[in-house]
């Protein structure tokens, strides 16, 4: 079974259950998952990983030399390092679930394809310190044996925990480049066998004339040896006919045959014309049957021969003059003298590139270590809950999240068949370990009483969700019709699983139940060769964990045992178990923390993570209406929640800030673009930017001054001479810019002519060249012109000139005594801030009541105390940190009425203040 | 004080010059807190007309006509026609019984006349290949006829069929046309002011005769205005300021202002620009029946109709010639300059004390001289006892060019046109984010939400 040394490294985890002796201090599903080790450096696991990142192998059991691999994703070999991948194919490809069907089921007189569905399992390997999610698939080739060619993909990574936790997305990626791979196969395996079936056809005709030749020459003559040679190869050739027409059609009712796999999304325009395509030929070559019948013989006017059974028809052969057809040897060549064909050929180039960019993405969606990946998705959580005021700071979240949050998948499609592809599909939702949860570990509900308090609520939903999913994901082998009772099961001994399976179907007797539970009992018996396979691969000892699949497979059985689950068709059998209690209560204990992922599927589309509203914000986003606007008092009629909101976020910015956890592997690597170059800010360029921001901060005491300009909408002129120096602090100034655009449009770095009144109104933030010459004085002359609308920061002679702000809102982001000392800390802790000003931002805009009146009778002035009251009272800011609030405000109510279309002819309009200006220096 | 700024002395010497008279940042009085440029011509904007409560339209060099709707911003026409630079623009409302419509009638360098449809943007009609290009138009809605004036006088009536028309005598052509009782109009033509009847006969054929010849100008005369029903105005290129009497056609009133000075309080201004008959040019002159102001050189001047006296005036109002000014309301006053500054003004009576204007006005950067500008006032307490003071309580700096126009929308803003190919529209910050607000609650109920 599983090796000593694994058994050691799960089993530690048990400890880091106690680490949170309050799991209700923090909104779970927005605390970060502490490190499985808590007392050990979280990368230690890795460090002896011999690849430094993760990444995605593909590798093909070739029926020639075995298993080997073909690609990996990324190409780089650095990757991969001294990994050996040789050795690594060899371990995923030797739990070939799939059991791939060759040759003619007994009783059937064709040979058949197998229709098998994916399978998806975890293993690692702990000697290599190799974790893998491996996807097995099969692809169709003409040539090959059985005419399958096993394949797999794999995403390997050092850290198990990683690959367990995202298992459902991993999954879920990787069926969709899967069924992108075998789209494209079935194409290029139906072309295949259009041309073979020509060749034949050309044979069969030839073979005929021949035959028919000889029987005029030799009619008196008894078969001679050569004649009834030729008769036999005619015969094989018309049996092949046959064999390959079948398998036409076989090819084509592929996409008829229901799909086991919920993650087999395929695009319904690619399957129609891969169907249409099928049918036309199948109609085409159905009329190849003819020539073997009787009355054939009249339609063939050029027949050659007189009195022989059958003819052969050169009509197609006629019709298509652009293909030479081949005569087809009657021996196939032996296989190893063949060259297969490659995975590109197998696919059709089209799908297999948009398979491998497909791929490519995956790789990069799942760069980082998990801390960071969660990290990354809460912020995405959160910020589709903020998207009225998201312009204001944030990055903007790309198409793809909005797919995610319709909570539609489109299926992948190579050849890009978009808009009317969407079916509306509950993708997984990624749920990572939530500490509390192992509470339940420890001590495990009330089987009796499951709903008893709170506590046991996050238990409740995830064995919900994780009985139903785990049958479906972990399915091993959908069945083709006639592969039914071949997977290789029995050869895995005495095993006490093997009991299960057994007495698993002596519990299902019934040929439809057995039907209904074949995924199980194959995933049982695949386990088992699995663990088996190990076993005898490594005589050394190391074996080669089945990890949690098995382990989660037992705890959702427990879980049922628990909970009824409600789908009918993909029940489980209740196994007994009891029979199996130490090995199931071993591997569950082993692997608490695995056991947390609640993978949300068809049972619960909502997943805790990313629909749970953060409490604190749930007053505000939906109470901006209620307001009670009939209210005397100016202020009231706004319970403000201030304290909870600053509190979360203030929890959030402590929490982020506290550490930095990104590892050097999480950036990422969209295009580095200079900022104000038209490229989309990158949040890598935006961390940078904040080393840049927190270096500014600490080195010039007006600092906050110079913020609460740009927070206000006041344009800041960085003016130097220097042009690297005033682009670094443009860069960095620019993250306090609301609303820079996608691109950083509000922003120019570097600008060395004068400006004009069209650029103050289009800018926010200006880097200009001080030039010492005529060119010089004009741009001063504009300087000072516009110096209302302006605010000056001087590099080179450290000054600022600017109205003059005492206020208190930015001494917690410009605090030049700041501890801070790491840019992206120092960026986090932006963020956080800037996001709970968005938030105080999005309240003072959508309150009915503080920007207009409440009854007929009231003045503007009644509406404009109220306003300061709110600002002042409620939120506790003065005049000066009221501007930023309303500068946001306008921001927010200009963005939410431009029309959606965007483009609207009006330009945009730029509003200012009369304020003098003071002059700051160091 | 911008030293710092500038990094060197001379040019903070040639910066301080130019801002003679420059309020400073803090303007309180100043409700034009928002501004969006307008951009769509491609040469100087001259002209700028309102065509009713929302719209405008703009006029200019590149011979584009361009309507403009001012709540929004949006540009809502582009009138395309004339090759030439406009010389004239103004809205012809026709009423035909129960419906008004306003269209705009143009006239350009290319020797042309059109009329639009600001709605549609049509043109309506158009006569080309006229004698000499019209350099002002007059509409008698009355009549229903518009007289056109330039090289010749020509009336014409809604269908652009002329009525009749009369060749000028003096070579510069007619400047400016004005409309006065009993069926006459005054044009401005050089240093004279000539009085023409329009005869409406039975048939309704429309004659015009020469009535009278005004030449008590000396110079040329460069603004003509109706005052009120029995009175109009005419100012001249030195400084001659005549009002008229509307009937009878006597001089009412005769105020030269020479803009007599002590040398010591204008030797600012001299080293500026040397004493030009510019300097007093009036260059436009603007009322509201009881004031008439007069924009003098880069002054202004304000006079009562009901006194004949001046009420307040101050010579260096704008650092470069006045262009277009407006009567806001008795007080207060609205001026615009080469100096592509427009500055807003009010009437205040002088404080108590002989102390001037207190430094704070004067910004940071001039408070060093801050008295010199408020001098001249100063002087004329002793001369004139009834002078009020123009205090500057505010500026509009956007332009980098000469502001040749604007055209107040009252509380929905202000537009202005310079040189620099744009148009500014000017708004009450506030006012705007009171509306967006309002438009805001209006969206998410018909969004249901958010």
């Amino acid at each position: 079974m599983i090796g000593s040394p694994d058994v050691v490294a799960f089993t530690k985890e048990d400890d880091f259950g106690q680490a949170d002796p309050d799991p209700w201090a923090i909104p779970e599903e927005f605390s970060v998952p502490l490190s499985p080790i808590s007392d050990s450096n979280p990368w230690a696991k890795t460090s002896y990983a011999k690849f430094t990142k993760d990444f995605i192998l593909i590798s093909e059991f070739s029926e020639q030399v075995g298993p080997q691999p073909l690609l990996t994703i990324p190409e780089d070999p650095k990757v991969c390092g001294t990994f050996d991948l040789n050795y690594f194919s060899l371990r995923i490809m030797s739990v070939d679930y799939q059991a791939s069907f060759v040759g003619h089921p007994p009783g059937s007189g064709y040979p058949r394809l197998s229709f098998v569905e994916d399978s998806r399992v975890v293993l690692g390997d702990s000697k290599e310190g190799a974790f893998a999610y491996v996807h097995h698939l099969t692809l169709y080739d003409l040539e090959a044996r059985g005419f399958v060619r096993p394949f797999c993909m794999a995403y390997v990574s050092a850290d198990e925990r990683k690959i367990m936790l995202q298992f459902q997305e991993l999954s879920l990626r990787f069926s969709q480049a899967s069924e992108c791979l075998k789209a494209g196969n079935r194409r290029a395996f139906a072309k295949e066998l259009q041309r073979k079936l020509r060749d034949l056809e050309y044979t069969h005709s030839v073979l005929q004339r021949e035959e028919g030749l000889q029987r005029e020459a030799g009619t008196q003559r008894m078969y001679s040896a050569h004649a009834v040679e030729k008769a036999n190869e005619l015969a094989n050739v018309e049996k092949s006919i046959y064999e390959h027409r079948d398998l036409l059609r076989q090819i084509s009712s592929y996409n008829k045959r229901p799909r086991r796999d919920p993650q087999a999304v395929s695009c319904q325009r690619c399957i129609n014309e891969c169907l249409i395509e099928c049918e036309q030929l199948i109609d085409k070559y159905a009329k190849l049957a003819r020539p073997f019948s009787y009355n054939d013989k009249d339609e063939t006017g050029q027949a050659i021969d007189a009195g022989g059974d059958e003819e052969g028809d050169d009509e197609g052969v006629k019709r298509r003059p652009s293909y030479t057809p081949q005569l087809i040897k009657a021996k196939s060549a032996k296989c190893f003298d063949k060259r297969l064909k490659t995975l590109p050929e197998l696919c059709d180039v089209t799908f297999y590139d948009a398979t491998v960019t497909l791929l490519k993405d995956t790789e990069k969606g799942f760069r980082g270590d998990l801390c960071y990946l969660h990290t990354q998705r809460l912020d995405k959580a959160l910020r589709r809950k903020q998207r009225v005021t998201n312009f204001l700071f944030e990055e903007d979240l790309g198409d793809d999240d909005e797919e995610d949050e319709r909570g539609t998948l489109r299926p992948f499609c190579a050849v890009n068949h978009a808009v009317d592809n969407d079916t509306p599909l509950n993708p997984p939702h990624i749920v990572l370990g939530t500490e509390p949860l192992v509470l339940d570990d420890l001590e495990p509900p009330d089987p009796l009483n499951p709903g008893h308090t709170s506590e046991t609520e996050p238990g409740l939903v995830e064995s919900h969700l994780e009985s139903s999913p785990s049958d479906q994901t972990l399915e091993t082998q959908g069945s083709s019709e006639g592969n039914k009772g071949s997977f290789s099961s029995d050869k895995s001994g005495l095993d006490l699983a093997e009991k299960q399976l057994n007495r698993a179907k002596s519990q299902a007797p019934d040929p439809d139940c057995e039907l209904t539970n074949e995924p199980d009992m194959e995933r049982e018996s695949s386990s088992e060769d699995l663990e088996t396979t190990a076993g005898d691969d490594d005589g050394d000892g190391t074996p080669v964990s089945l990890l949690e699949v098995v382990s989660e497979l037992e705890a959702s059985r427990e879980d049922e045992c628990e909970v009824i689950t409600d789908g009918a068709s993909d029940i489980l059998i209740p196994l007994d178990s009891a029979c199996c209690m130490a090995q199931e209560g071993f591997l569950y204990e082993a692997s608490p923390a695995e056991r947390t992922p609640c993978v949300g599927q068809s049972s619960n589309s909502q997943s805790p993570v990313v629909n749970q509203e953060p409490q604190a914000l749930l007053p505000l986003q939906n109470d901006y209406t209620v307001g009670s606007p009939g209210s005397e008092s100016p202020a009231t009629g706004l319970e403000l929640p201030v304290g909870l909101l600053g509190d979360a976020v203030s929890r959030t910015s402590l929490e982020e800030g506290s550490d930095c956890t990104m590892s050097a592997s999480t950036g990422s690597d969209r295009a580095a673009s200079p900022l104000g170059y038209g490229g989309v800010v990158t949040l890598r360029q935006r961390k940078k930017a904040g080393q840049g921001a927190l270096k500014f901060v600490r080195q010039y005491p007006f600092a906050m001054q110079a913020l609460w300009c740009l927070l206000s909408g006041r344009t800041l002129v960085v003016l130097g001479a220097d042009e690297g120096r005033v682009r670094r602090l443009v860069s960095a100034l620019a993250l306090f810019v609301p609303a820079p655009g996608k691109c950083g449009e509000r922003v120019q770095a570097w600008l060395s002519c004068p400006f004009t009144l069209t650029d103050l109104q289009r800018w926010k933030l200006i880097g200009l060249q001080r030039v010492a010459s005529p060119v010089g004085s004009s741009m001063l002359y504009s300087l000072s012109r516009y110096s209302r609308y302006i605010s000056i920061l001087d590099v080179d002679q450290k000054t600022l000139r600017c109205p003059p702000y005492r206020g208190q809102l930015l001494a917690n982001i410009a605090d030049h005594r700041t501890s801070i000392r790491r840019g992206s800390t120092f960026f986090l802790h932006l963020q956080s801030t800037l996001c709970e000003m968005a938030a105080k931002a999005f309240l003072l805009t959508f309150t009915h009541h503080l920007h207009l009146p409440v009854s007929c009778t009231e003045g503007p002035e009644g509406v404009e105390g109220r306003r300061r009251c709110f600002l002042q009272g409620q939120l506790g800011l003065g005049h000066q940190d009221s501007q930023i609030l309303l500068y946001l405000s306008q921001l927010v109510t200009q963005h939410y009425l431009q029309p959606a279309t965007g483009g609207s002819a009006a330009a945009t309009s730029f509003t200012f203040n009369y304020t003098t200006s003071v002059l700051y220096k160091i | 004080m911008l030293r710092w700024i500038l990094g060197g002395r001379e040019a903070q010497g040639s910066l301080e010059k130019s801002s003679m008279l420059c309020i400073g940042e803090e303007q309180p009085k100043n409700w034009f807190t928002e501004l969006q440029v307008l951009k769509g011509h491609f040469d100087i904007v001259r002209f700028l007309v309102q065509i009713d409560d929302f719209r405008c339209a703009s006029a200019g060099d590149d011979g584009l006509v361009l309507v403009w709707n001012v709540e929004t911003g949006e540009r809502l026409q582009e009138l395309r026609g004339h090759s030439q630079q406009i010389t004239a623009m103004t809205t012809f409302t026709c009423d035909d019984g129960d419906t008004t419509h306003t269209s705009l009638l143009t006239a350009s360098s290319d020797r042309s006349l059109s009329l639009w449809d600001p709605d549609t943007g049509n043109r309506v009609q158009t006569i080309s290949d006229l004698q000499s290009s019209v350099k002002c138009l007059l509409v008698l809605e009355r009549l229903c006829v518009f007289v056109s004036g330039g090289g010749e006088l020509c009336v014409w009536n809604k269908d652009f069929q002329l009525q009749c028309h009369r060749p000028n005598h003096s070579d510069t052509g007619i400047t400016a046309l004005i409309e006065l009782p009993k069926n006459c109009i005054a044009a401005a033509m050089d240093k004279e002011i000539v009085i023409y009847r329009l005869t409406v006969s039975t048939d309704s054929s429309i004659s015009v005769a020469e009535v009278r010849c005004l030449s008590d100008h000396q110079d040329r005369i460069r603004a003509l205005i109706n005052v009120n029903d029995g009175l109009f105005a005419s100012g001249s290129h030195a400084g001659e300021l005549i009002l008229w009497d509307a009937i009878e056609w006597n001089i009412m009133a005769y105020e030269h202002i020479l803009w007599e000075e002590s040398p010591a309080c204008t030797h600012a201004e001299i080293r500026l620009a040397a004493p030009k008959p510019s300097e007093m040019s009036i260059q436009h002159l603007t009322t509201n029946g009881r004031h008439i102001l007069a924009a003098v050189g880069s002054g202004l001047y304000v006079f009562s109709v009901l006194t004949k006296t001046v009420v307040a005036y101050r010579k260096a109002a704008h650092d470069s010639n006045v262009l277009h000014t407006m009567l806001l309301s008795d007080s207060e006053l609205m001026s615009c300059s080469e100096d592509g500054s427009v500055r807003m003004w009010e009437i205040q009576d002088l404080p108590l004390s002989a102390e001037p204007a207190s430094s704070g006005f004067f910004g940071m950067w001039t408070f060093g001289r801050a008295n010199k500008p408020s001098a001249p006032p100063l002087k004329k307490v002793v001369d004139v006892p009834n002078i009020r003071m123009l205090e500057l309580t505010g500026d509009l700096i956007g332009h980098s060019g000469a502001v040749q126009m604007f055209v107040s929308f009252r509380e929905n803003g202000l537009v202005t046109c310079s040189t620099d190919h744009l148009l500014i529209l000017w708004k009450n910050g506030e006012r705007q984010s009171q509306l967006r607000s309002l438009a805001l609650f209006q969206k998410l109920e018909e969004n249901e939400g958010l």
